[in-house]
C-alpha cells in the first residue's frame, strides 16, 4: 500500500479538478470524492454494470476500472455535464419522457454511453444498438424503456 | 379534466437524469470528516471463533466492545414456530459465509479495507449443513446448537393445513399427478447495493442514520430495541434508494453495529456494501421444494391438491416478517386461483449454513405460481386436454371466491386475461409454426401462466400469521400551506416506483389542485408518520387510500370555509381548477385564499373549524387481488440448452391505473426479474459452503439482449376492496414470468418427453435432461445429444 499520493489536475466537464490521490485510486472514486461529482454511481466495482460509464476522450469507459493517475491528460464527461445549463440534453429528455428510468440509479451510467454511441454512430440501427446498450445493466425497467428512449433520441439528434 | 388515469411524467426524474440524485454513497462522498467501516466476514459456513486479533492501532469493533447490546429477533406466535436471534456481530460461532464479525473504522473505505483484511479471526470450522436434504435429514448437525429444537434438529417451522375430504377426493381421481418443483437459491440484486451512514451528534445525543431502506420507521424501532435507546434519540432517513426487491426491507445487521459504532466512537461512520458482499452475505432469496400431488378428473377438473413444501431460509430469520413468510404464504396462496375444496399442506422451514432469507419480489408466489402451472400442464399432457382448456375448466370465475384456506379473492378477470393473451399469441398460429419448426429439428414452445398477485393487504392479513410485529396500515398526513400548496407526509417509503408522482395525481383530483402543487414527503422518521414502509405492492393501494381519505377531510374543511364566505350549502361546493366554486355558478373563491384564511385570518373562519389545513388519516384494508396472464413463446436450442425468448405478453389487471405508465414500467421491470429468475440466475455453492458466483461474472443479471419486448395489455377490474380502486402491481411481472417460461420450455421439449419443474432452467440443466431423453431413446425429431 502506497500512502504517496499523486498531484493532478482533471478536465471533466471542460472544468479543472485539482486532485492529489493515491495511485491506486480509481477514476470513479476521484470524481466522486475529490470532485464532488457523485452523479457517476457504482453497482459493481469490478466492470460489469457500467453504472460507473463516463466518457474519456468521448470514448465510454467503466471509471470502477480506470485509475485517475491514467486521465491525467484526458477530458472526461460525466452525467453532470449533459445538460445545457436549464436545458436537458435530448437523451436525458427522452429517458424522462419514455419512463427510462425508475430508480435512476443506472440511469447517468447508461446515458453516457448512449450519448457516446449516438455522437460517433447517429445512424446506428436498432439491432446494433440494442447490443451496445447490453453493456450496462439496469435491474428495474426491462430495458425495454430505456431502448425506446434511446431511439427517439437517436431520431431527435440525427444532424 | 382529471389527472388520474394519466401518464404524467414523473417529478422524480428531472434530478435523476442529472446524476443530482442522492443516494446514499453520494451523501456519505459528500460527508467531510466521515469514518468509513469495512466488515471482517467469516470465510467458512459454520465454526467456533476462537479468537480474533486485530493490528495494533485499528479501530476494530467486535461484539465485545457493545456489551449489552441486544440481538435482533422477530417472533410468531405460533406453537410450530422456533424463534431465532440474530447477533449483530457474531461472537461464539458463526453460522454462514460472510456472516459478520467484526467492523473496522478508519479515514477511508480504501483504509478500512486494507486493515480488514489484517484481522485474523481464528475459526475452529465445523461440519456445515448446506441445503434442504441435509436440513431434514436426522443425522446432521444443528445449525443452532444448544436451542430447543422440538421439530427436528434443524426444523424452525413446520405448518400444516388441512381440509376434511382430501383423501375422498384422491380416490375419485381419474388422474394423480406427482410434481417436484425446486426453486433453486437467488439473490434480489438492486443495482445499488446496500449502504448506511450513521451521524451522531453529541450535542443532542441523536444518532441518525441515512440507509438504503424500504421500512425507515421500523428500522428504526429495531435500532431501539436492539440498542436500548429511546426511539426519540433516533432518526432514520431514507435518501433515493437504487432499487431494492425487498433486499432492503429487513433489518441488517451492518446497519445497527453502523449506529452502534457511531455512538461509541461520537463520529459519522459509513459503511458501502460491495458487490461480493452483496451476493454472499447480503440476503438471499427463494430457495424452496414443493413436492405436489394434484388429483383430477378425466375433464381436466382439480379435485384435490396436497403439498409438502420446505424452504431453506438460511442460518438466522429476518426482521421485522421472520423466514415464517416464505413457507406460511406458500401454504395460504398455494391453489391461486383454481376452484379447489380439497387441500393439504405442510410446509417448514429449515435452517442451514448459508445466507438467510429475506422476501423477494413476490416473495413465495413465483415459486407457488410456478407450481400450481406445471401442475395444469403436466396434467393436461396426460389427460390430453389443452393447456388453455385445463385452465379455463378451473379456474374461478364468480366472485368473491374463498381459497380452500378461506383466503377471498375479490373481482378479478382470470379467464379474460388468458382468451386474450391467447389471442395475442395467435395460439393456432403458432402450432403451426411450431409443427413447421420441429420438421426441421428445431423446439418451439408456448407457455401461459395464470395468477392472482395479493396486494394490498393490511393488519388483518398479516395478523393471520401471528405475527409479533404485524405490520399492515399507512397513514398520509395532509397539510396544505398558507400559499395552497399541498404536502402529504407518508409512512410509506417508495424507492424508483414513482409513487410521489402518482399520489400527487390522486390528492390533485380530490383537492382540485395541479399535482405540481402537491409535495410528498417520504423517508424520514423526523418528517413522516409512522408507517410500515413500501413492500409487497401495497403503496398505490394502502398509502393511496390514507391519501385519498386525508384528502377527502381537508376537501370537507375547504368546503365548510368556502360554503361559509359564498354563503352556499358545503355540499354545493365543488373543488375544480384551483377554486371553490358553487357548482352549477359561476361564484368561486380561489382555494388559495381559503388556505390564507385558514392560516392567518382564523378569526373568520366558521364556527367549529379549527385553524390551519392539516388532517391526516389511516387506511388498512384487508386486501386484493391483482391478476394476469401470462405467455411465453421461445426457442430451445437442444445442442446447447439455450433457451431464446421470442415474444412475451401480458395482460394484466391491476384495477384502476392511476399512471398507466408507470404501471407498465413496473410489468416491464418484474417480468424480465421473473425472466432472469427463470432461466440465469443463481446462487452457486460449492460442498464446502463456497458462494462460486460471487461476482456478476457468475451471477448473471440479463442483459437488454436477452429480454424481448414485452406486450402489454391492460385490463381494470375495479372493486371496493381498495377505495381508490387501484389494486397494486409491483410483483405481479415477477410472479408470472417463471411458470410462463419453463411452461414454454417445457412445451418446447415435450416431443423429447422432458418435464423442467427446476428454475432457473440454465443450459446446463436442460442439456441434463435433454441427454438423458435422448440417451434413453432416439428423439422423434432433431434429437442430437
Amino acid at each position: 500500500m502506497s500512502n504517496g499520493r499523486v498531484e493532478l489536475t482533471l478536465s471533466v466537464n471542460s472544468e479543472p479538478y485539482e486532485a492529489a490521490v493515491e495511485p491506486r485510486k480509481t477514476l470513479a472514486d476521484t470524481l466522486r470524492e475529490d470532485c464532488g461529482l457523485t452523479g457517476t454511481h457504482l453497482g459493481c466495482e469490478h466492470g460489469v454494470c457500467g453504472a460507473c460509464t463516463v466518457l474519456i476522450d468521448d470514448e465510454p469507459v467503466r471509471s470502477c476500472l480506470t485509475f485517475a493517475v491514467q486521465c491525467a491528460d484526458a477530458e472526461i464527461r460525466t452525467v453532470e455535464g449533459l445538460a445545457d445549463g436549464e436545458r436537458l440534453h435530448p437523451l436525458q429528455q427522452a429517458f424522462w419522457e419514455h419512463h427510462g428510468l425508475q430508480c435512476g440509479f443506472c440511469t447517468p451510467g447508461f446515458l453516457m454511453l448512449a450519448t457516446s454511441v449516438l455522437e460517433s454512430r447517429p445512424d446506428i440501427g436498432d439491432d446494433e444498438l440494442r447490443e451496445v446498450l447490453a453493456s450496462n445493466l439496469c435491474r428495474c425497467t426491462g430495458y425495454q424503456n430505456i431502448i425506446t428512449a434511446v431511439h427517439a433520441a437517436r431520431d431527435q439528434m440525427r444532424p | 379534466m382529471r389527472w388520474t388515469g394519466r401518464s404524467l411524467r414523473r417529478f422524480e426524474d428531472p434530478a435523476l437524469v442529472q446524476g443530482l440524485g442522492r443516494f446514499v454513497a453520494d451523501v456519505a462522498d459528500r460527508h467531510p470528516g466521515a469514518l468509513h467501516a469495512a466488515f471482517v466476514r467469516s470465510p467458512v459456513p459454520a465454526g467456533e471463533i476462537r479468537s480474533i486479533e486485530a493490528p495494533p492501532d485499528a479501530t476494530v469493533l467486535t461484539a465485545a466492545s457493545f456489551p449489552g447490546m441486544g440481538t435482533i429477533c422477530a417472533r410468531l406466535d405460533r406453537p410450530d414456530f422456533v424463534a431465532l436471534e440474530t447477533p449483530v456481530l457474531a461472537s461464539d460461532a458463526v453460522r454462514h459465509p460472510g456472516e459478520p464479525v467484526a467492523l473496522v473504522v478508519a479515514a477511508s473505505r480504501a483504509a478500512a479495507e486494507d486493515l480488514a483484511e489484517q484481522v485474523f479471526v481464528d475459526i475452529e470450522p465445523a461440519e456445515p449443513v448446506l441445503d434442504i436434504a441435509a436440513a431434514t435429514d436426522p443425522a446432521s448437525p444443528t445449525v443452532h446448537a444448544g436451542l430447543d429444537m422440538p421439530m427436528g434438529n434443524n426444523v424452525v417451522l413446520d405448518a400444516r393445513f388441512a381440509t376434511d375430504a382430501l383423501d375422498a377426493a384422491f380416490e375419485a381421481a381419474d388422474e394423480i399427478v406427482e410434481l417436484d418443483i425446486r426453486a433453486h437459491r437467488q439473490n434480489a440484486l438492486p443495482i445499488e447495493t446496500r449502504g448506511a451512514l450513521a451521524a451522531h451528534d453529541p450535542g443532542t445525543g441523536r444518532t441518525t442514520l441515512t440507509a438504503s431502506n424500504q421500512m425507515p420507521h421500523m428500522l428504526r424501532t429495531a435500532l431501539a430495541d436492539v440498542l436500548g435507546v429511546p426511539e426519540a434519540e433516533l432518526r432514520v432517513v431514507t435518501p433515493e434508494v437504487g432499487g431494492a426487491f425487498g433486499q432492503k426491507m429487513c433489518v441488517p445487521r451492518e446497519y445497527v453495529a453502523l449506529v452502534a459504532a457511531a455512538r461509541l466512537l461520537g463520529a459519522t461512520v459509513a459503511w458501502i456494501e460491495d458487490r461480493s458482499e452483496n451476493l454472499l452475505a447480503s440476503w438471499h432469496s427463494r430457495d424452496h421444494s414443493y413436492r405436489l400431488r394434484g388429483a383430477f378428473a378425466r375433464s381436466g377438473a382439480l379435485l384435490g391438491l396436497d403439498a409438502d413444501i420446505v424452504c431453506n431460509i438460511g442460518a438466522y430469520s429476518n426482521y421485522p416478517v421472520t423466514f415464517g413468510v416464505e413457507p406460511l404464504m406458500a401454504m395460504a396462496e398455494l391453489p391461486g386461483p383454481y376452484r379447489l375444496s380439497q387441500y393439504r399442506a405442510r410446509s417448514r422451514a429449515v435452517t442451514t449454513n448459508m445466507c438467510p432469507i429475506a422476501p423477494y419480489r413476490g416473495v413465495s408466489r413465483p415459486v407457488l405460481t410456478l407450481a400450481m402451472e406445471r401442475l395444469m400442464d403436466t396434467a393436461g399432457q396426460r389427460l390430453g386436454v389443452d393447456p388453455l382448456e385445463m385452465r379455463r375448466t378451473n379456474l374461478v370465475n364468480e366472485f368473491p371466491y374463498a381459497m380452500p384456506t378461506g383466503l377471498p379473492v375479490d373481482a378479478g378477470s382470470y379467464v379474460e386475461t388468458l382468451d386474450a393473451a391467447a389471442a395475442a399469441v395467435d395460439l393456432d398460429g403458432f402450432r403451426r409454426r411450431q409443427q413447421e419448426a420441429a420438421a426441421e429439428g428445431r423446439y418451439l414452445g408456448v407457455g401461459f401462466s395464470v395468477f392472482g398477485e395479493r396486494t394490498g393487504y393490511g393488519t388483518p392479513a398479516f395478523a393471520a400469521r401471528a405475527m409479533e410485529i404485524t405490520p399492515g396500515y399507512e397513514t398520509v398526513q395532509l397539510e396544505m400551506d398558507p400559499s395552497g400548496g399541498v404536502v402529504a407526509r407518508i409512512g410509506a417509503s417508495p424507492h424508483g416506483q414513482g409513487l410521489a408522482t402518482a399520489l400527487s395525481q390522486l390528492l390533485a383530483d380530490e383537492l382540485g389542485v395541479e399535482p405540481r402543487q402537491v409535495a410528498v414527503v417520504h423517508g424520514d422518521t423526523d418528517a413522516t408518520p409512522y408507517g410500515w414502509g413500501t413492500f409487497a405492492s401495497r403503496s398505490m393501494v394502502i398509502a393511496g387510500g390514507a391519501a385519498k381519505l386525508a384528502a377527502e377531510r381537508l376537501a370537507d374543511r375547504l368546503k365548510e370555509i368556502a360554503a361559509h364566505h359564498l354563503e352556499a350549502s358545503p355540499d354545493d361546493i365543488r373543488l375544480q381548477d384551483g377554486s371553490a366554486v358553487v357548482a352549477g355558478t359561476s361564484i368561486g373563491v380561489p382555494v388559495r385564499e381559503l388556505a390564507r384564511i385558514a392560516h392567518h385570518s382564523s378569526h373568520r373562519l366558521p364556527a367549529g373549524i379549527e385553524p390551519g389545513l392539516a388532517v391526516a388519516a389511516t387506511y388498512d384494508p384487508a386486501g386484493t387481488f391483482s391478476n394476469a396472464c401470462h405467455a411465453a413463446v421461445v426457442e430451445v436450442d437442444a445442442d446447447t440448452g439455450h433457451v431464446s425468448l421470442e415474444r412475451f405478453v401480458v395482460v394484466a389487471d391491476a384495477g384502476l391505473e392511476v399512471n398507466p405508465m408507470i404501471v407498465e414500467g413496473q410489468i416491464h421491470g418484474g417480468v424480465t426479474q421473473g425472466i432472469a429468475n427463470a432461466l440465469y440466475e443463481e446462487l452457486v455453492t460449492d460442498d464446502d459452503g463456497n458462494l462460486v458466483t460471487a461476482s456478476l461474472m457468475d451471477f448473471l443479471p440479463p442483459t437488454a439482449c436477452e429480454v424481448p419486448d414485452i406486450e402489454v395489455t391492460h385490463l381494470q377490474t375495479v372493486t371496493d376492496a381498495s377505495i381508490t380502486g387501484a389494486k397494486g402491481v409491483g410483483e405481479g411481472g415477477a410472479i408470472g414470468a417463471p411458470a410462463a417460461v419453463l411452461n414454454a420450455v417445457s412445451d418446447a421439449l415435450s416431443p423429447l418427453g422432458i418435464e423442467v419443474n427446476e428454475m432457473p432452467a440454465t443450459p446446463s440443466r436442460l442439456r441434463e435432461l435433454i441427454r438423458a431423453a435422448t440417451a434413453a431413446e432416439p428423439a422423434p425429431t432433431g434429437g442430437r445429444a
